[in-house]
């Protein structure tokens, strides 16, 4: 009783509902299991916890996801933030999880962020790999010398778990990086002399992208958080070593595009950046 | 008890908490400090940054786990993959001991992301101390619960906070991790006396102690951790400390943190309350 009282949404004032699910009088149905004291009902007793939770829970989605913020707005992001959190309850011992199913449930309830869902739920997603860009399991690079000692035919690679590869219909990391960087001169203007002008400056809107195909992997190199853009080839060779391709049959997902000269480039880079591993479990690139 | 079984028989001093905005501080400037309270679940991850810098942390310092999220009071079963990554991280940080809240938070594997006030029952403390017991032996390392602050009580209880935590802690043969500030939070809010809590708990379990600043409101007050420690917490550490031994300290300040030497200095206060029981002991 008490779980589902702290966690059902609160009304249009941010107060405990005044009614419970079977239409009783909510002081009557806190009474039954909460004491009152000489100050407070059981009822404003019980709200005080109703209010710490989705306080809390709304802000943690709040610092997760700026770019979803900026781009749907504060009235339309609240709506989206507490019916997410209503319909798909944190199930996570640690707030860090709490973003992982909000594109699935941008795109199965398209009404809290019509008429831009699949920016929304792209910018979802991205906000979501850079969660895991940054805590994600690392596992040991494969070495140069390992690749060398199997044949291509037979050669199967993982990609770190860290990674998650992202091709979008927008820039989403253009547009995520600008917002960051408008609340970053937001915070600072506090500390500028001249901050009329910084804040005149900070408080427009950044601009919504334009649809733009983009193909990324969301990733981390000396555990600093990158977003790496890639062409359309480079993109379908590591979808396909992640789906459990052989290095051989990845490489002819390329396409004619993937030249040998460009092939050679791409894999020594992603090879310095440490996105190889043991091939493990199949990953599936996300695209929209 | 400066060191007993529930602390790992360690005889640490004051510390505080390990928060973001004091790591380029603590890493650049390494000030001295006797040791950091880390936060358990902020490094139950599985790589990248926060153990990188938890590891730059260690070789510097002495560190204790503290947890936000066993839920000692819920009915689920320790869940086994989290007791894992529980004990993978004790490993890594050689924590003395660990402590978590005396307190439920989750149900059928729902989180509320709170510390939720339990009903004092006897049958609550029976298996409250059971499920403490169970996640010592998974972990292998003493655990120390902790009183939480609440703002609600049930008709259900059948005895006072400080009978249950007596009880639960008996019963399990753990540790207490005292937190004073949330023992005047609940009087203000409970009208009880925080001397008579203090004076009827056994006090040689108490492995370690919290203080904190809260902020009172018209009709009840809330543990914040965003202000210095007030004084009526500062009188009951005092007379904690002269119940219960010196014990490791630690200062909690979660919100509106400010710069490392200020909260460092609040935490050091806590000398002046220790050299005071010192000599009344004398």
């Amino acid at each position: 009783m008490m779980a589902a009282a702290v966690v059902r949404p609160l009304d249009a004032n941010d107060n405990l509902q005044s009614r419970w699910i079977d239409g009783r009088p909510m002081g009557d149905v806190a009474a039954e299991f909460i004491k009152p004291n000489d100050r407070l009902t059981s009822f404003e007793r019980l709200e005080l916890y109703n209010r710490m939770y989705w306080y809390r829970l709304l802000d943690a989605i709040r610092d997760d996801c700026p770019g979803l913020l900026a781009a749907l707005g504060e009235a339309a992001f609240g709506r989206l933030a507490q019916a997410y959190l209503a319909k798909r309850p944190s199930r996570s011992f640690t707030l860090r999880n709490l973003c992982s199913r909000l594109e699935a449930f941008i795109r199965e309830h398209p009404r809290f962020t019509a008429p831009r869902t699949a920016l929304a739920a792209e910018i979802a997603r991205f906000e979501w790999a850079q969660t895991v860009a940054f805590d994600g399991e690392s596992r040991p690079v494969v070495s140069a010398a390992s690749l060398a000692r199997t044949p291509p035919a037979r050669l199967r690679l993982g990609l770190q778990p860290y990674v998650t590869l992202l091709a979008l219909r927008y820039p989403v990391d253009a547009y995520v990086t600008s917002v960051k960087r408008r609340d970053a001169m937001r915070s600072e203007a506090s500390n500028t002399p001249d901050s009329n002008i910084v804040h005149r400056h900070a408080a427009r809107r950044s601009r919504l992208p334009r649809p733009l195909r983009t193909f990324l992997a969301v990733h981390r190199l000396d555990n600093r958080l990158y977003y790496k853009r890639l062409e359309p080839e480079a993109f379908r060779i590591l979808g396909a070593l992640a789906l459990g391709a052989t290095l051989a049959r990845a490489v002819a997902a390329g396409g004619r595009a993937a030249t040998p000269a460009k092939v050679k480039g791409w894999f020594t880079t992603w090879m310095a950046l440490g996105w190889f591993c043991a091939a493990g479990n199949k990953r599936r690139a996300r695209a929209s | 008890m400066p060191a007993n079984r529930f602390n790992g028989h360690c005889d640490y001093g004051i510390g505080i908490g390990l928060r973001v905005p004091h790591y380029s501080h603590i890493l650049s400037k390494k000030p001295v400090v006797d040791w950091f309270e880390i936060i358990s679940e902020n490094f139950m991850v599985e790589g990248g940054r926060p153990l990188e810098l938890l590891d730059r942390i260690l070789e510097q310092y002495r560190v204790v786990q503290h947890g936000v999220s066993m839920y000692f009071g819920s009915a689920d079963k320790p869940d086994r993959t989290h007791l894992r990554r529980l004990r993978d991280l004790a490993r890594r940080t050689k924590t003395p001991w660990l402590s978590d809240h005396l307190c439920w938070g989750s149900v059928d594997g729902t989180y509320t992301h709170d510390l939720l006030p339990m009903p004092y029952t006897f049958a609550a403390a029976r298996r409250t101390a059971e499920k403490i017991r169970q996640v010592r032996d998974f972990v292998e390392v003493p655990i120390c619960v902790e009183n939480v602050s609440s703002y609600a009580e049930f008709h259900a209880s059948e005895m006072t906070e400080w009978e249950f935590l007596s009880e639960v802690v008996e019963l399990a043969d753990c540790g207490i991790l005292l937190d004073v500030n949330n023992i005047y939070v609940s009087s203000k809010n409970h009208s009880f006396d925080p001397y008579e809590y203090l004076d009827n708990i056994p006090h040689g379990r108490v492995g370690q102690m919290h203080v904190a600043g809260h902020t009172k409101f018209e009709k009840y007050i809330l543990d914040t951790h965003d202000h210095p420690v007030l004084d009526p917490v500062w009188k009951l550490y005092a007379h904690a400390t002269r119940l219960c031994g010196v014990s490791a300290t630690l200062l909690e300040w979660d919100d509106r943190i400010p710069s490392f030497d200020e909260v460092h200095n609040e935490a050091l206060k806590a000398n002046e309350f220790i050299d005071g029981a010192k000599k009344a002991a004398v």
